[in-house]
């Protein structure tokens, strides 16, 4: 049986890919699939965890996150849309009408 | 007997008369100042005719009106407490209070701020009858505070002056040192009896022995007498008095001769049963007021300045009071202020009346000869002169030969020998101030323009001098019938009187005397020695007017060839002993430089405005630094967010490590 830390390890490598995609890329899209990454990473540590303890609660969790992430994907996919039909760019920089 | 009216007549006349009287024409003003004077004065005098009336057993009559502070089980209360002793302070103060404010209507007529200056003297009367008649030393307090702050405003009444309005600070500070030693004393008393109530206080205190060392008793007692030395100008806070003499002539009568300055002896005779178990407390006592009496004189000799002189002859008169007191013999001193607060206020009003007739002049090389102009003021003047030598049968001189014998007596010898050395120079200065002022030519500059009117008042176009209007002189001539008899209540058994008045006074004191052994019957000695002795004091008198009269009347041109001779020694006392130099070198110049270098440069600034400034300067800068996070940049804030996760995570983990 592979041990838990490598699980944990794989989890914390996905999410530290997601946190640094999410600080450097400038794509609107890409930072989206950023946290969907820090999410799934996330993920991975509770079934990890949940398949260690022998529980359901693990299970449960990522059951959540994964229709929280569905929905958020749908909300935010639609925004995207929308602010490239008005803006005409993805890139996060160029987005700063509320800066002063 | 409703003692409270007493001292609220004249406040209520001072509310009156310095909220509104900027509108009042002056007889209004003069009314309401001199009627609620007139009308305590009155009163104060149907309290006396009561007082005769009651019991022995119902003396003293104390008046309870309201628990003013209660603190844990200390307490003070608003009260009233009237014995022989305050009963004669009652009537000295309203009564020379009452002449002195009429005198004041003549006097003041030409200044401004009229109102302002009844006010003020209406003012002082309510503090200094709060001050005698208090039932505790905390109420006395406030009335001893309060106679500061009229004296203040009173000497400072002309405050454009600069002269004046430092006069009325060094006053004011001078006051202060000597206040500092008193509220020690009271706070000594608290802690030691638990109450400042007279009654209890003397109750709890004839418990104690007399002191044989020094105890707290003899602590307490000197520091009363510090505040004492400090309100009634002896050494070594006496500096205030002769400045104070910036204030309107009336003023220097009324505080600074008859009655304010007089609250410090008040104090100690008030104190007796304290004074009593701490001999070495009440021999400083006497030191003082005979160092005071002899010093204060010497100063007196040299002044040219007439109400300098009789600044000086004040503070000598109330070191006399002081030895009095110092040698338990608290009667004689209570004559002698009474005494002298007529015969004080007599020579200040006609000095005053004299300043007023020659248009402001304070210069006696500048008077003389003033006999023909003012014949009221030269008769009153020399009742004054007569009676502060000690000639019989003036009043002075049955007060102050009183304070000699029982200095004598109680075996002072080298004081007695000291005090009958400053009566010759009371006597010589007081007589060269007469010579001076009334005999002789002329020597002001009025004399060549007499052609000038009475009209144009004050500085150089006065005219000749001119006796004083009928409600100054009046004033003058009841004080100096008053001079004349007043000793007369107190005549000693050895000239064929009863000594009236110290019996009077007897049962304030007696309640404690029997602990002192000065007063055990050997003072019944023999009529002849106590003649001796006034024949002594006489003498002395009689000797300084001689020298007087020889220097100041006769030859002429014998003081400057004196002064010559005498050199530096005349410098110096000319220059007051360069005391006010002195004090200023050791004790306001270092502080000066203390307060500028160290607590206003240092502390103030340093120290205090460092710490706000700082503050301010710091968050001014914190947040210009913490502004830059705020960048509009999401993924700094991302970047944030991301920091302070893994500040939570690695805070999480180095705890689960632990």
């Amino acid at each position: 049986m592979v041990p838990l830390s490598y699980y944990l390890i794989l989890s914390g490598i996905l999410f530290a890919c997601g946190v640094t995609g999410f600080l450097i890329k400038r794509n609107i899209i890409t930072i989206f699939l950023s946290i969907e990454l820090m999410l799934n990473g996330v993920n991975l540590s509770f079934v990890a965890f949940a398949a260690q303890l022998k529980s359901l609660d693990g299970h449960i969790f990522v059951f959540f996150v994964m229709v929280v992430a569905a929905a958020e994907a749908a909300v935010g996919l639609a925004i995207i849309i929308a602010v490239f039909r008005t803006r005409e760019t993805l890139n996060v920089d160029r987005v700063n009408l509320l800066k002063l | 007997m409703n003692l409270w009216i007493i001292p609220l007549l004249p406040l209520a006349g001072a509310a009156i008369n310095g909220l509104l009287g900027k509108r009042f024409s002056k007889t209004l003003v003069n009314t309401i100042a001199l009627g609620s004077t007139a009308l305590a004065f009155a009163y104060a005098l149907w309290v006396a005719a009561q007082f005769a009336g009651l019991p022995p057993e119902q003396i003293p009559h104390i008046e309870h009106y309201a628990i003013w502070i209660s603190a844990g089980s200390f307490w003070a209360e608003c009260g009233m407490y009237l014995d022989q002793l305050s009963l004669v302070m009652l009537l000295v103060v309203t009564g020379v209070g009452f002449l002195i404010h009429v005198y004041s209507v003549g006097y003041m007529a030409h200044e401004g701020g009229y109102y302002r200056y009844f006010a003020y003297l209406n003012i002082f009367m309510f503090f200094m009858l709060t001050l005698v008649l208090a039932n505790n030393y905390l109420l006395m307090f406030v009335g001893w505070e309060g106679v500061g702050l009229a004296s203040y405003l009173l000497i400072g009444f002309w405050f454009l002056k600069k002269s004046a309005a430092d006069a009325g600070k060094k006053a004011f500070i001078t006051n202060r040192v000597g206040d500092f030693g008193f509220l020690i004393a009271l706070f000594l008393l608290i802690k030691h009896f638990g109450t400042l109530q007279y009654d209890s206080l003397w109750t709890l205190v004839s418990k104690y022995p007399v002191e044989t060392g020094t105890g707290f008793l003899t602590a307490i007692g000197l520091l009363m007498l510090m505040g004492a030395t400090g309100k009634s100008a002896q050494i070594p806070l006496y500096v205030w008095l002769p400045d104070a003499m910036e204030g309107p002539t009336p003023v220097s009568a009324l505080i600074h001769a008859a009655t304010m300055v007089t609250a410090g002896v008040y104090m100690v005779a008030r104190s007796n049963p304290i004074f009593n178990r701490a001999p070495q407390a009440l021999m400083a006592v006497a030191v003082i007021g005979t160092l005071t009496a002899i010093f204060a004189a010497s100063i007196g000799i040299l002044q040219t300045d007439i109400k300098k002189v009789l600044a000086y002859s004040t503070i000598s008169q109330l070191g006399y009071m002081f030895m009095g007191c110092g040698v338990a013999a608290y009667g004689a001193g209570i004559f002698h202020l009474m005494t002298h607060a007529f015969f004080k206020a007599l020579l200040f009003l006609s000095a005053g009346s004299i300043i007023h007739g020659i248009g402001g002049e304070q210069d006696m090389r500048k008077m003389g000869g003033l006999r023909k102009y003012l014949p009221w003021t030269f008769w009153c003047m020399t009742v004054a002169t007569f009676t502060i030598s000690g000639f019989p049968p003036l009043a002075a001189f049955f007060s102050k030969d009183e304070i000699l014998y029982k200095t004598f007596t109680s075996g002072n010898h080298v004081l007695w020998l000291v005090g009958i050395v400053a009566a010759g120079m009371t006597a010589f200065y007081m007589f060269r101030l007469w010579f001076l002022t009334f005999f002789g030519e002329y020597r002001g500059p009025a004399s060549s323009a007499e052609a000038h009117g009475h009209d144009a008042h004050g500085g150089e176009g006065h005219g000749p001098p001119h006796e004083s209007p009928m409600v100054m002189v009046v004033p003058l001539m009841i004080l100096a019938v008053l001079s004349f008899v007043g000793g007369w209540v107190g005549i000693p058994k050895a000239m064929g009187g009863s000594n009236h008045f110290e019996h009077f006074l007897d049962p304030v004191f007696q309640s404690t005397v029997e602990s002192m052994p000065a007063e055990t019957p050997a003072r019944h000695e023999d009529a002849t020695t106590e003649l001796m002795f006034s024949a002594v004091s006489v003498a002395a008198a009689a000797i300084g007017f001689l020298g007087a009269w020889f220097l100041y009347f006769k030859r002429t041109d014998l003081p400057d060839k004196l002064a010559e001779r005498a050199g530096g020694l005349y410098r110096l006392v000319l220059d007051k002993y360069r005391i006010d130099e002195l004090y200023g070198a050791v004790f306001i110049q270092p502080i000066i430089a203390l307060s500028t270098n160290v607590f206003w440069k240092g502390i103030d600034r340093g120290l205090i405005d460092g710490a706000v400034d700082g503050a301010a300067a710091g968050a001014n800068e914190t947040s210009d630094t913490m502004r830059r996070m705020q960048s509009g940049n999401i993924r700094s804030y991302a970047g944030w967010v991301a920091v302070g996760a893994a500040a939570v995570i690695a805070f999480m983990v180095w705890r689960g490590v632990r």
